[in-house]
C-alpha cells in the first residue's frame, strides 16, 4: 500500500468519525472538541490533495479562528442547563432516515463516474509547482492566472482575469462583518433570571 | 465495484465530503442548542470544501479544476469565518435577551 | 530517506508505507528529543536566571555544583505524583487537554527547518512545507485549545477564567503576529522557511533584521507578540498566580501538569527559532565561514555536496539552536524583570500599539523593497538562488510575456497583500 493511501484513510476516518461524534454527542463542549479534531483532519486531507495553502488556511482560520470563537460562545452560554440538551427521539429517527437517504444518494453519485474513481496513473509526473505553491494562488487573487498561460484554448481565456474582484468584495465584506458583529454583540444586556429558560 | 482502491481517486474524497455534509445537515436538524446548529453549518461548509479541493487536485485527475478549486475553497473558508462571527453575535444577543440558547424557543419576531 | 529505507525492504515499491512510517518515527523521535531536552535545559535555565535576578543562587545540589540535574529530579517527582481528577471535572476533556496542547506544539516543529539543504535538495526539516511560516503559525495557534479545554473541563472558576483570558489574548495576538511575519515573507518572496533562511546568506548585514529600519522595528513587535501568544510573563494572564491561583492548570497535577509545561517551553523555543529564521539569518552564522572555505578550496559550486556540506549543515543546526536559546533566555529575563499586565492592558497593547506599529512597518518595508533601496545588504546573489529553488511561476510569466511584469518587486507586493488578507481574519 502507498503511504499516501494509508494517510488518506487515516485522515478520512478521523474526519468522518469525529463528524459523526459531533452529531451523536449531546454535550456542547465535547461537540466543539470533536469538531476541532474533525476539521483539523480535513486540513490533513487538503495537504494530501496537494493544496498546502488551503490546508494551512483551514488550520489558521477555521480551526484557529472560527472554532476559538465558537468555543468562546459555548463558554459564555455554558449555563448548566444548556450544556447538555437532549433531542427528542422522534427527531432522531426522522433525521437518521433523511440523512441516510441523502448519504446514500451522495455516495452513489460520488462513485458513479468511472473517471473519478481511480487516480491518474502518472502521479509521479505531477510536479509540485502545480498548485502547491502559494505564489500562484496569490497571483490569481491579484488577477493573474499564471497556471492558465499555457492554455491555448480561447474559451478558457475568460478565466484568465483571476479573482481580483471577488477578493476585493470579500475584503469589504469582512470589514462589514467585523463592524456588524461588534455592533450586535455590544447590545445592552437585559437583566433577567437566567433560569427562566430552563424547561 | 471496489471501494478500497490503492491510489485513492476523487470519489474517495467525495465520499468523505458527503459524510461530513450529511453529518452537518443532521446536526443542524437535530440540535436544539443554537451553537450546535452553528457547528452543523461548519461541517456542511467543510464537506463542500473537500469536494472543491479534491476536484482541484492535480494528483487525482489530470483535467482538474486546478487553482480554481483551491481558490473557491479559500473563499468558502473566509466566508465561513465571517458567517460564524455574525451568527455567534446573534446567538449571544439571543442568549442575553431570552436567557436561553434553545433554538426551539426562538419563536417571537419581536425580541 | 523513505526511499532509502524502502530500497532495502521493498525494492520495487519506493513509496511503500512501511518505509515512510519508519522515516516518520525517526523524525518524531528527533523532534520529541528537541522539545524534551529543550524543556529540561530551559527549566533549569529559568531557575538559574531567576535566581541571579533575585540575588540568590538557584538550584545547587542535584547533579553537581550548578544543579543541572534539578529538572530531571523534578520530572521524576512529577511522574511519581498522584494523578488527580477533580470530581467536578469533565474527566474525558480534562485528561485530554494537556496532550492537545503538546500535540499542537509538537506539530509546529514538523515544518521548522534546522539547516538549509546543503547536501540534499530540501532543508533539514521533518517535512519542508512550501507554506512553512504560515503552517507553523497556524499550528501553534492550536495550542490555545488545550488551555481553553483545560480551563473549561477542570470545573473550577479559576481555571475557567484562565481559559477565557487565554482565548481572548491568543486570538487577538494572532493578528499582529501575522502582520509581523508578513514582512520577512515579503522580502524573501516566499513562505518557505528554507528559502527565507537561504536568502539571508552571507555577512550578518544580510539578515532581514538589518534589511531596513522597518524590519528592525518590527522584530521587536514580533518578539512581544510571540511572547504573548505563547503566554509567557508579562502576558501570562492565563496563569496569573496572584489572582487566579494557577489559572488554567489549577487542578492539574503530576505528569499532565508537566506536559503543559513541555508544550509551553516547546513553543517558546519554536517562536524563538522562528524569529531566528525570519530575522536573524536562521542557520547562517554572522560570517560565511563555509562559503569562504569552499571558495578558498576552489569549489565554485555552492551549495556544496558531500562532507563539507554536511559539516556546514551541522554548523547551521548549532547556529539556529544557539539563536533559539538566546531568544528563550531573553524571554526568561523579561519574565523575571517585568510585572504582569492586567487583561485590559494586554488587549490594549495588542490593538492600540502592536497592530498599528506592525502595519506601518509593513507599509514602510513595502516602500523600501518596491523602490529597491539597498541599505546594508547585498541580497542579489542569494536571491537568484532562492528563485531557482522555488521554481517561481513569476519567471514563467516573464518568459511568456516580458511586458507583463517589469520586476520581481511587483510580485512581492502581490504576495504581501495576499498574506495580509490571511492575517486580517
Amino acid at each position: 500500500m502507498n503511504w499516501h493511501t494509508l494517510l488518506f484513510y487515516l485522515f478520512a476516518l478521523m474526519s468522518c468519525g469525529f463528524a459523526i461524534a459531533v452529531v451523536a454527542s449531546s454535550n456542547v463542549v465535547r461537540m466543539a472538541f470533536f469538531l476541532i479534531v474533525s476539521l483539523a483532519s480535513t486540513a490533513g486531507l487538503f495537504f494530501l490533495a496537494g493544496a498546502h495553502f488551503v490546508g494551512a488556511m483551514q488550520i489558521m482560520i477555521y480551526v484557529g479562528g472560527t472554532l476559538v470563537l465558537l468555543i468562546f460562545g459555548v463558554m459564555l452560554t455554558a449555563h448548566a442547563a444548556f450544556v447538555s440538551m437532549v433531542t427528542k427521539s422522534s427527531d432522531w429517527v426522522l433525521a437518521a432516515v433523511f440523512g441516510g437517504a441523502l448519504l446514500g444518494l451522495l455516495a452513489l453519485t460520488a462513485f458513479s463516474v468511472e473517471d473519478w474513481r481511480v487516480a491518474r496513473g502518472d502521479q509521479a509526473a505531477v510536479t509540485s509547482s502545480e498548485g502547491e505553491f502559494a505564489s500562484s494562488i496569490g497571483q490569481a487573487l491579484m488577477g493573474m492566472r499564471v497556471d492558465r498561460l499555457s492554455e491555448g484554448n480561447s474559451q478558457l481565456e475568460a478565466g484568465m482575469s483571476g479573482y481580483l474582484l471577488p477578493f476585493e468584495i470579500i475584503a469589504i465584506h469582512l470589514l462589514v462583518v467585523l463592524i456588524g458583529a461588534a455592533y450586535l454583540a455590544r447590545t445592552k444586556r437585559r437583566v433577567g433570571s437566567v433560569t427562566e429558560g430552563v424547561q | 465495484m471496489s471501494f478500497l482502491t490503492d491510489p485513492v481517486g476523487v470519489s474517495h474524497f467525495l465520499l468523505v465530503g458527503a459524510v461530513m455534509f450529511v453529518c452537518g445537515v443532521v446536526c443542524m436538524a437535530t440540535k436544539r442548542n443554537g451553537l450546535g446548529v452553528l457547528m452543523g453549518i461548519e461541517l456542511v461548509l467543510n464537506g463542500a470544501n473537500i469536494n472543491f479541493v479534491a476536484f482541484g487536485s492535480k494528483y487525482l485527475r489530470s483535467e482538474s479544476l486546478g487553482l480554481d478549486g483551491q481558490l473557491i475553497a479559500l473563499f468558502v473558508i473566509v466566508l465561513a469565518a465571517a458567517e460564524a462571527a455574525v451568527a455567534l453575535a446573534i446567538a449571544l444577543n439571543f442568549y442575553n435577551n431570552h436567557a436561553t440558547i434553545d433554538v426551539d424557543r426562538a419563536d417571537e419576531l419581536k425580541g | 530517506m523513505a526511499e532509502f529505507i524502502n530500497s532495502f525492504l521493498f525494492p520495487d515499491q519506493p513509496d511503500h508505507w512501511i518505509g515512510v512510517l519508519i522515516t516518520a518515527l525517526i523524525h518524531v523521535v528527533m523532534i520529541i528529543n528537541v522539545i524534551a531536552v529543550g524543556a529540561l535545559v530551559f527549566i533549569w535555565m529559568e531557575r538559574k536566571v531567576s535566581g541571579r535576578i533575585q540575588d540568590r543562587l538557584g538550584p545547587t545540589r542535584v547533579g553537581g555544583k550548578f544543579g543541572w540535574l534539578q529538572t530531571l529530579a523534578d520530572g521524576l517527582k512529577l511522574v511519581a505524583k498522584e494523578d488527580i481528577t477533580p470530581g467536578q471535572a469533565d474527566s474525558f476533556l480534562f485528561k485530554l487537554a494537556p496532550y492537545l496542547s503538546f500535540t499542537a506544539s509538537f506539530c509546529a516543529f514538523i515544518a521548522l527547518p534546522f539547516a538549509s539543504g546543503y547536501s540534499w535538495s530540501s532543508g533539514w526539516a521533518a517535512r519542508e512545507v512550501n507554506t512553512g511560516v504560515f503552517f507553523v503559525l497556524a499550528v501553534l495557534g492550536l495550542e490555545v485549545f488545550g488551555v481553553i479545554l483545560a480551563g473549561y473541563a477542570s470545573g473550577s472558576k479559576w481555571s475557567l477564567f484562565g481559559g477565557m483570558r487565554e482565548a481572548a489574548q491568543v486570538v487577538s495576538y494572532e493578528v499582529p503576529l501575522g502582520l509581523c511575519v508578513i514582512i520577512p515573507v515579503m522580502l524573501a518572496g516566499s513562505m518557505n522557511l528554507v528559502t527565507i533562511g537561504d536568502m539571508q546568506e552571507g555577512l550578518f548585514t544580510n539578515w532581514f533584521l538589518f534589511h531596513d529600519p522597518f524590519t528592525f522595528c518590527v522584530f521587536w513587535v514580533y518578539f512581544t507578540c510571540a511572547m504573548a501568544s505563547v503566554n509567557r510573563a508579562p502576558f501570562d494572564l492565563a496563569e496569573a498566580e496572584s489572582e487566579l491561583v494557577a489559572g488554567f492548570h489549577t487542578e492539574y497535577s503530576g505528569l499532565r501538569w508537566s506536559i503543559f509545561f513541555m508544550a509551553e517551553y516547546g513553543s517558546m523555543f519554536l517562536v524563538s527559532a522562528l524569529a531566528a529564521i525570519l530575522f536573524f539569518g536562521g542557520w547562517n552564522g554572522p560570517f560565511p565561514v563555509f562559503a569562504t572555505l569552499a571558495s578558498a578550496l576552489g569549489w565554485e559550486a555552492w551549495p556544496t555536496t558531500g562532507l563539507l556540506g554536511y559539516v556546514a549543515g551541522l554548523a547551521g543546526v548549532a547556529n539556529i539552536l544557539f539563536k533559539g536559546v538566546v531568544g528563550v533566555t531573553v524571554m526568561i529575563w523579561v519574565r523575571w524583570t517585568l510585572p504582569r499586565l492586567r487583561i485590559d492592558q494586554v488587549i490594549t497593547m495588542c490593538w492600540k500599539y502592536c497592530v498599528p506599529i506592525a502595519a506601518v512597518c509593513f507599509a514602510g518595508a513595502l516602500f523600501w523593497q518596491y523602490n529597491n533601496i539597498w541599505f546594508l545588504n547585498s541580497l542579489h546573489p542569494a536571491r537568484s538562488r532562492a528563485e531557482v529553488r522555488e521554481n517561481w511561476s513569476v519567471n514563467e510569466l516573464q518568459l511568456l510575456t516580458p511586458s507583463a511584469l517589469h520586476e520581481v518587486g511587483e510580485s512581492d507586493m502581490a504576495k504581501g497583500i495576499e498574506n495580509e488578507a490571511g492575517g486580517q481574519i
